[in-house]
C-alpha cells in the first residue's frame, strides 16, 4: 500500500475529565474514500474537529510526512485539509456566490486568482448551486446548503477532504447526488475522510471503513469486508439500518 | 421657527450626524468582529484632532510615544505567546507595532510636514496603528471572554487613554483651521466649506466602506468572521486578521471623525468621549449589527440634536440619550416576537 497522505496515531480528545475519542490510529491515502461509523455519540464529530485542529488533542497527525499536530486551523487549511462540519457553518446572509467565493480565501491570501474557475469547477460538480448563485445561503434548501457546504471546501482544493454526516437530514434522492459528488471527487484524487450514521451507503461509496464505538475503533478494514461482517450487519445494516437516528 | 432657521438647523444636524454615522459605522463594525464595545473611540477621535494641532504647533506629537510604547508592549506580548507555542504572524505583529510607529516618529522627527495635507496624513498614521495595539493588548487575550467582560475592560481603556489624553495635551482644548473657508449661499442659505467638507469625506468613506466591505476578498473576509467565526477559520480566515483590520479601521475613522471636527469646534482631551456616545446610541439604534440601520440613526441623532439645541438648549444631551430609551424597549419587544415565531 501506499504511504497514507493523512494519519492519525493514538488521537485521545477530552471535553474536560470526560474522554470522547480515546487512542484512535487511522489513515486516509489520496484518491481513497475512507468512512468512520458508529452511532450517536460515539465521537465521530470529535474525532474531525480535533483533526481540524477546531479542539485540542493529544496524539499524533501526520499530512504527507509532516507533522501538524501543532498547527492553527488556518494553517491546515493551508495546508490542504478541508472539513465540511456537521453543522456546515454557512455564511447565511451572504450570497451562494460569495460563500464560494471565500472559500477560496487561502490560495487568495497564497496569490492565487484563480477563484472564479474553481467556482465554474464547483458549479459543474453541482449544477444546482449554479442556479441560485444569487441567493442568500439562509434561504437554501437542506441539500443545497451540504452541497454549498461541500463546494465552498472544494474552492480551497484540499488534499484531504472530511466530511460530516453529509447525509444527515436529506432526502434519500439528494443524498445520493451528493454521495455521487464525492466520488467524482475521489477520481479527482482527493483524499476523502466520510463520517456517517448512514452505514449502508457509506460503506458502498467507500474503499476503507472503521467503525467507532465509545470513541475508540472497534472494527477496521476493507469496506465490503465491513459490509459482510455479522457485527456490522447486525448493528448497522440489518433491520432498516442505514436509518438516521437524528 | 421659520423655514430658513429649520434648514439651517437640519444642515448643522446633518453635519454632525455625518460624524455620528462614521463612528457608528466602526462600532457596529469591530462590534460585529470582535463583539468589543469599543468605548474608547471616542479617545481616537479628540487624539486625531489633539495630534494635528500638536503638529500644527510643530510639537511633536506625544501620540506618537503611544504607539511605540504600545508596539514594544505588543511584541512583548507576541514573544510571550510565541514561548507558549502559539503560532504568530509576525509580518502582521511588526507592521502594527513597529513598522507603521517607527515610520510616524522618523516622519515626525526628520520631515517635520508643514502642508495640511502632509500633516492629516502623518496624523492618520500615527493613529491608526493605536486600534490594532490596543487590540491586541487589551482584547485578544480575553477574546473569548463575555460581552460584559469586554466592556468593563473596554470602559477601563476609556479611563486610561482619557487620562493619557489630559497628561499628552494638557487641559486646554484645540481647535484647527477649516479644510476650506469657503463661504457660499445657495437657495438663500449660507453654507460653509468645512460643512461641506464634513459631509464630503463623510460620504466618500462610507462608500469606500460599502465598497470594500461588498466588493473585496478581505472585506467579504471580515464580514465572514462577523457572521461566522467557525465557518471563517474554516475558510482559512485567521481570527487575528479580523481583529486587527477592524480595530484599525475604528481607530482610522475616529482620527478621521476627530480632524473633521476639529474646525468646528474646540477639541479637549475628554470631547471625544460625548461624540463617541452619541455615536454610540446611532449603532444601538442600528442594534449593533445594521449599517443602514446605523447610518440612519446617526443621522436621527445629529438632527435631534440640532432641533434640541434650538428648542431647549439646555436639554439637549438629555434628549438625544434619552432617545435611547423608547428605542431600546422597542428593540426588546420585537426581539422578543421574533423569538416566539421561532
Ligand atoms: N461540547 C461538548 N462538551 C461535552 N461533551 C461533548 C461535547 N460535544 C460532544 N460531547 C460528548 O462527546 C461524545 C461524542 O460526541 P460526538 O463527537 O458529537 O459524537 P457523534 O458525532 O459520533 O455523534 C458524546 O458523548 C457527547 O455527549
Ligand atoms: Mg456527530
Amino acid at each position: 500500500m501506499n504511504k497514507p497522505l493523512f494519519e492519525l496515531r493514538g488521537l485521545c480528545v477530552s471535553y474536560g475529565s470526560v474522554r470522547a475519542v480515546h487512542a484512535v490510529d487511522l489513515q486516509v491515502s489520496a484518491g481513497e474514500i475512507v468512512t468512520v461509523i458508529g452511532p450517536n455519540g460515539a465521537g465521530k464529530t470529535t474525532l474531525l474537529l480535533a483533526a481540524m485542529g477546531l479542539l485540542p488533542s493529544q496524539g499524533d497527525l501526520w499530512l504527507d510526512g509532516a507533522q501538524v499536530n501543532h498547527t492553527e486551523v488556518e494553517e491546515r487549511v493551508a495546508l490542504g485539509i478541508g472539513l465540511v462540519p456537521e453543522k456546515r457553518e454557512l455564511f447565511g446572509e451572504m450570497r451562494v456566490e460569495d460563500n464560494l467565493l471565500l472559500g477560496g480565501f487561502v490560495r487568495w491570501r497564497q496569490g492565487q486568482r484563480d477563484q472564479h474557475q474553481r467556482m465554474q469547477e464547483v458549479f459543474a460538480l453541482f449544477p444546482r448551486l449554479k442556479e441560485r448563485r444569487e441567493q442568500l445561503a439562509a434561504t437554501l434548501s437542506g441539500g443545497e446548503r451540504q452541497m454549498l457546504a461541500i463546494g465552498r471546501a472544494l474552492m480551497a482544493r484540499p488534499r484531504l477532504l472530511m466530511l460530516d454526516e453529509p447525509s444527515l437530514g436529506l432526502a434519500p434522492l439528494i443524498v445520493v447526488d451528493v454521495l455521487k459528488a464525492v466520488t467524482q471527487l475521489r477520481e479527482m484524487g482527493v483524499a476523502i475522510l466520510l463520517i456517517e450514521q448512514n452505514a449502508r451507503a457509506a460503506l458502498q461509496i467507500a474503499d476503507r471503513g472503521y467503525v467507532l464505538e465509545m470513541g475508540a475503533i472497534a472494527l477496521q478494514g476493507k469496506a465490503a469486508e465491513l459490509s459482510r461482517d455479522p457485527r456490522v450487519i447486525e448493528t448497522y445494516l440489518g433491520l432498516g439500518g442505514g436509518t438516521h437516528a437524528t | 421657527m421659520d423655514a430658513q432657521i429649520a434648514l439651517l438647523l437640519a444642515q448643522d444636524g446633518i453635519v454632525n450626524g455625518a460624524i455620528y454615522a462614521l463612528l457608528a459605522l466602526s462600532l457596529v463594525l469591530v462590534f460585529s468582529v470582535t463583539r468589543v464595545i469599543f468605548v474608547p473611540q471616542g479617545e481616537l477621535v479628540a487624539f486625531g484632532a489633539l495630534t494635528l494641532a500638536a503638529l500644527q504647533l510643530g510639537k511633536f506629537p506625544p501620540t506618537i510615544w503611544l504607539a511605540l510604547a504600545m508596539g514594544v508592549l505588543a511584541i512583548g506580548v507576541d514573544l510571550r505567546r510565541a514561548l507558549n507555542g502559539d503560532q504568530i504572524s509576525w509580518r502582521n505583529t511588526l507592521l502594527w507595532s513597529t513598522l507603521l510607529p517607527i515610520s510616524a516618529c522618523a516622519w515626525a522627527t526628520f520631515a517635520r510636514p508643514t502642508s495640511l495635507p502632509a500633516q492629516v496624513a502623518l496624523t492618520l498614521l500615527i493613529c491608526t496603528p493605536l486600534g490594532p495595539l490596543l487590540w491586541r493588548l487589551a482584547f485578544r487575550p480575553i477574546a473569548d471572554a463575555s460581552v460584559l467582560v469586554l466592556l468593563i475592560v473596554s470602559v477601563a481603556l476609556h479611563g486610561v487613554l482619557m487620562g493619557l489624553g489630559l497628561w499628552f495635551f494638557g487641559a486646554e482644548g484645540s481647535r484647527t483651521p477649516a479644510f476650506s473657508d469657503a463661504r457660499f449661499t445657495f437657495a438663500d442659505l449660507p453654507f460653509n466649506g468645512q460643512s461641506l467638507v464634513v459631509v464630503g469625506v463623510a460620504s466618500v468613506l462610507m462608500l469606500l466602506m460599502f465598497f470594500f466591505f461588498g466588493r473585496t476578498m478581505l472585506g467579504k473576509a471580515l464580514r465572514a468572521t462577523a457572521m461566522n467565526r467557525t465557518g471563517a477559520r474554516l475558510m482559512g480566515i485567521p481570527t487575528g486578521l479580523a481583529g486587527d483590520l477592524s480595530f484599525a479601521m475604528a481607530a482610522l475613522i475616529g482620527a478621521v471623525s476627530g480632524l473633521l471636527i476639529a474646525p468646528l469646534t474646540t477639541v479637549y482631551y475628554d470631547t471625544g468621549f460625548l461624540i463617541g456616545l452619541k455615536g454610540f446610541v446611532a449603532a444601538i439604534l442600528g442594534a449593533l449589527v445594521s449599517y443602514p440601520l446605523a447610518v440612519a440613526g446617526a443621522l436621527l441623532v445629529g438632527l435631534l440634536e440640532a432641533y434640541a439645541s434650538f428648542w431647549a438648549s439646555a436639554f439637549k444631551e438629555v434628549i438625544v440619550f434619552t432617545l435611547i430609551i423608547p428605542v431600546l424597549w422597542w428593540r426588546s419587544v420585537r426581539t422578543h416576537h421574533v423569538e416566539e415565531d421561532e
